[in-house]
């Protein structure tokens, strides 16, 4: 990060009530510029209420650094002993308050009318559905309007540079001037779906499904991360939308269904494949969906993840293997990965049973995943 | 009322404490057990301050530097509940310990020995509390907590073993609380001074009377919450498993019906500390005292209505997000009211500023800062972007340190010679006093804009553009973390020697603890004193 951006931004932070808003929220200091008008709601909101209690601290300190000033032993100042029993020490627990109360029921107030605007996603219109599903440590988007899903996760440190947790494998790919419903889930911890430009900020809670909306109304890539603490490497899930007009939206929709046909094919239950191919196809999915816990390495991070090197189960019968892989470990961070298809479960046993000198020299084979299944 | 016919036959007047070991083992006496607590806070101050410090070197720069994720998560959760449940809360009893019993004119607690249970049940749950960090270092032992101090499933019904040891410290503590509330609702109400009512109480022992009823009511809840996780763990219950039909949320329900009181509990006590301190250093009467009292009376009972503020995001109906966020600005009114009293008290005073008179006033501008922007966070639109980002770890840790930490600081400094009779030294204090203040500035106010441009809490790692900020809230972390050290030098030096305090200490105390020797017999009132 430069230099000059830093000290500037340093400089800056007195001024941050009066300067230009959006450019302070470039250099970090305030929310970023919204990009939907849920976004900006809430943007102004928070601006009006911080404008409101910074006088109230203004006001606060003007009168405890007056008087610590003016009434105090050493400038030869007399205490005034009557003060509480004057009219000002009666009345001031009513007028006091009722001065709070004022305060209190503007910002209530425009809290409340902005909450009507937005908390409800409305009705009115078509909406596009986005289901999101919040895993240990990546996310799931359910186009349900379109019948595709993309899987999201970090992209490592050597490719991603300066955007490192910032920047994702396949990003949230979104219309413009569309309204969305995004419906919020998990399949095991609480996460949350965060991304600044959009405005909110929504829990995703396994066996619940929670309700957002946003019109995303310019082009553009907004990044985000997940908000709820959710294991190791809660760090690790960042968000990346990226906003697109409908025609380019339409066209990333036929790509990904042609990918889907591609894959489903491929996947086919018959297909015999040789044990190189589903080795090297294995290791690239195991190095994308399973080394957040058992590491590339295969030596796991125990005792929260335990090594598949050497590993009973990954050495021993090939039925156990299949059973852990797709059933998962009730209340352990071991979930069920049923959603991979019979190709994919296939290549990834036969890599775990090769790899990291576990020569067991064992070929899986959709077929056998089938059977399983 | 004549004191002569009250007076208790005081023919055990001549014997002094047990020597040795026996002496603390076995204490009942009010002074010894409030001393216990006191120096049982200051070593979990240390500790939880060691894992403050600890984190923030991991957070001076982006990557993973010193620690694990897990590790890091680990640390995370001990601090907190060793801040909250170690060091405030048993620091906050110490004083009650102390100067409930001086200040309505008793010999001692009304429960004796139930006041050396409550104290002696603490050290057998720190020792739980770090075994539940220390568990997962040894072969077998589970894996780490990784959840925060919310303990929110089902990320906690992940957790190996040590998050039994967990639950287990929680009871325990929440045991000793209970126990020392009960003592001390039992003294208030039965051992004030002949002529002494309610309303003639010093505004500290108000601030505890209601600061205990409120412990009673809300710490069984939490109880009961960490008990279904226990059951959910190891008894094959669903109460918090989605999959079982049981529901996640409900656990988060429970623990902030105990976890908004729970602020109140940390922050009261410190503020009745400010109601003696102010007065005596502006030599003149407190301002308000009623409205003081009234006000504590309602944030006892809004504060307990407003739970779900820390909530806004799970998906709640806009009819119940707007009644948790109407509630929790209300709140703001006796809270508003509560400081706009101790600067009344202030105002027109001939004010001087020693240690303690110093850290109220800056407790008055930093806890109305953290204050308002908890105003903000109450606001539900807005919170959508704040919530759980480190704008929320800047608002809390504003309203928690001056609110209560610093008020514990104030009070020690201002009892400290009245405890031992020595005065103790003004200018280190003073030293010590601008360090601790700078460096807190230094570390969570940048914290605000972390959290505003996009850096969530608890995260081990971060992108490049969060650098800065990050950096000066480190540095400032080492400075406000390690100016601690001043303050243990100060109060030792002090408890060694120094120059001999009078009875009445400040020039402008006032209340029946000063009429008292400096250090106050071993028992305490054996003649209860006779209130005007
Ligand atoms: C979120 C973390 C996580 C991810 C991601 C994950 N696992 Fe696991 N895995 C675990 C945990 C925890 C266990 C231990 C369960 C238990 O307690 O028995 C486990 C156990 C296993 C075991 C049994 C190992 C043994 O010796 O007990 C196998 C095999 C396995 N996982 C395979 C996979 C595969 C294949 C993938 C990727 C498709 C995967 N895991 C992804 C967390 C994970
Ligand atoms: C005017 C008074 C206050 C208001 C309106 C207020 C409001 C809030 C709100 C709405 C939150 C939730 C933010 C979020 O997670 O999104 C919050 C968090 C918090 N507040 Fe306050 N607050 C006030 C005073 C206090 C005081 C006095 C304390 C303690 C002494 C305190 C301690 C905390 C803590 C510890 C949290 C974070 C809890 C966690 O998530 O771990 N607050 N506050
Ligand atoms: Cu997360
Ligand atoms: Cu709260």
């Amino acid at each position: 990060m430069p230099r000059a951006k830093a000290r500037i931004r340093i400089l800056s932070l007195f001024t941050l009530l009066f300067c230009s808003e959006t450019a302070l929220g470039e250099l970090g200091i305030n929310f970023p510029t919204p990009a939907a008008p849920v976004a900006q709601e809430i943007y102004d909101v928070h601006m009006l209420t911080m404008r409101i209690t910074t006088v109230l601290l203004i006001i606060v300190f003007s009168f405890i650094l007056y008087s610590i000033f003016f009434h105090r032993k050493s400038r030869g100042y007399q205490a005034d002993q009557h003060f509480h029993e004057t009219w000002f020490g009666n009345w001031s627990w009513i007028f006091v308050p009722a001065m709070v109360l004022a305060v209190d029921l503007t910002i209530a107030n425009s809290a409340q009318k902005t909450l009507e605007k937005i908390w409800v996603v409305p009705k009115d219109e078509k909406l596009m559905d986005l289901k999101v599903i919040g895993h240990q440590w990546w996310w799931e988007f359910e186009y349900l309007d379109h019948d595709i899903k993309v899987e999201s996760r970090y992209t490592p440190e050597e490719k991603a540079g300066d955007l490192y947790l910032r920047e994702v494998d396949k990003r949230l790919v979104l219309p413009t001037n569309t309204r969305i419903r995004f419906l919020h889930t998990s399949a095991d911890v609480l996460h949350a779906f965060w991304v600044p430009e959009l405005g909110f900020k929504k829990d995703a809670i396994p066996g619940y499904v929670t309700e957002t909306w946003a019109e995303i109304t310019r082009e553009g890539v907004f990044r985000g991360q997940c908000a709820e603490l959710c294991g190791t490497w809660h760090s690790r899930m960042p968000l990346v939308v990226e906003a697109v007009s409908q025609e380019q939206f339409n066209s990333w929709v036929e790509e990904q269904k042609t990918l889907k046909v591609a894959a489903l094919a491929e996947a086919s239950a018959d297909k015999v494949w040789s044990k190189e191919d589903l080795f090297e196809k294995g290791k690239g999915l195991y190095n994308s969906k399973c080394s957040a816990c058992h590491q590339i390495t295969g030596l796991g991070l125990p005792p929260a993840f335990p090594a598949l090197k050497g590993s009973p189960i990954a050495t021993g019968s090939i039925s156990e293997h299949l059973k852990i892989v797709l059933n998962g470990k009730e209340g352990t961070a071991m979930q069920p990965w049923n959603s991979l298809n019979y190709l994919e479960i296939a290549s990834i046993i036969t890599y775990e049973r090769n790899a990291w000198g576990n020569d067991t020299g064992d070929v899986v084979q959709p077929a056998d995943v089938n059977a399983a299944r | 009322m004549s004191t002569a016919t009250l007076a208790p036959a005081n023919d055990h007047e001549h014997h002094g404490p047990p020597r040795g070991m026996r002496r603390w083992l076995m204490s009942t006496n009010h002074k010894d057990i409030g001393t216990m607590y006191l120096i049982f806070a200051l070593v979990m101050l240390f500790l939880g301050g060691a894992s403050a410090m600890l984190i923030r070197a991991e957070l001076f720069m982006p990557g993973l530097q010193l620690l694990e994720p897990d590790l890091y998560n680990n640390l995370v959760t001990n601090h907190a509940l060793i801040m909250i449940f170690g060091a405030v809360m048993p620091a906050a009893a110490g004083l009650a310990n102390w100067m409930i019993p001086l200040m309505i004119g008793a010999p001692d607690m009304a429960l004796p020995r139930m006041n050396n249970l409550s104290f002696w049940i603490l050290p057998a749950a720190a020792t739980m509390l770090m075994l539940s960090f220390v568990v997962p270092f040894f072969p077998g032992g589970g894996s780490q907590i990784n959840t925060g101090w919310t303990l929110y499933p089902p990320l906690s019904l992940q957790v190996g073993m040590s998050m039994d040891f967990l639950i287990f410290a929680i009871h325990l503590l929440g045991i000793s609380s209970v126990l020392a509330s009960i003592n001390i609702i039992v003294t208030i109400f039965n051992m004030r001074a002949p002529g002494m009512n309610l309303m003639q109480m010093p505004i500290f022992v108000w601030t505890w009377l209601v600061t205990a009823f409120l412990l009673i009511l809300v710490v069984p809840v939490l109880a009961g919450g960490v008990t279904m996780l226990l059951f959910d763990r190891h008894f094959g219950t669903s109460f918090f498993n989605a999959a079982g039909g049981g529901d996640p949320v409900l656990f988060q329900h429970l623990f902030w019906f105990f976890g908004h009181p729970e602020v109140y509990v940390l922050i009261l006590p410190s503020f009745g500390v400010l109601a003696s301190i102010i007065p005596t250093f502006a030599r003149k009467p407190l301002f308000g005292y009623k409205s003081l009292v009234g006000s504590m009376i309602a944030i006892m009972f809004i504060g307990m209505v407003v739970w779900a503020h820390h909530q806004y995001t799970i998906g709640m109906s806009l009819a119940a997000v707007s009644y948790f966020m109407i509630g929790t600005i209300i709140i703001s009114i006796p809270v508003g009211l509560m400081v706009f009293n101790y600067i009344a008290t202030m105002w027109r005073g001939s004010m001087t500023f020693e240690t303690p008179m110093l850290f109220a006033v800056a407790i008055l501008l930093m806890f109305s800062f953290g204050g308002l922007t908890g105003i903000m966070l109450a606001v539900v639109p807005a919170d959508m972007q704040y919530h759980d980002s480190m704008f929320v770890v800047a608002h809390f840790h504003y309203v928690l340190l001056p609110g209560a930490v610093f008020g514990l600081f104030a009070g020690v400094f201002y009892w400290l010679p009245k405890w031992t009779g020595n005065m103790y030294d003004e200018r280190l204090a003073k030293i010590f006093f601008w360090i601790n203040v700078i460096g807190f500035n230094l570390t969570f106010f940048p914290q605000h804009f972390l959290g505003l441009a996009g850096m969530p809490r608890r995260i081990i790692d971060y992108n490049i553009m969060f650098t800065e900020f990050n950096m000066v809230s480190s540095v400032g972390a080492m400075i406000f973390g390690l100016s601690h050290l001043l303050l243990l030098y100060i109060i030792i030096k002090t408890i060694r020697g120094g120059k001999p305090a009078s009875a009445r200490v400040w020039e402008g105390a006032n209340g029946l603890e000063w009429e008292l020797p400096s250090p106050p017999p071993f028992h305490s009132w054996t003649t209860a004193p006779q209130i005007k």
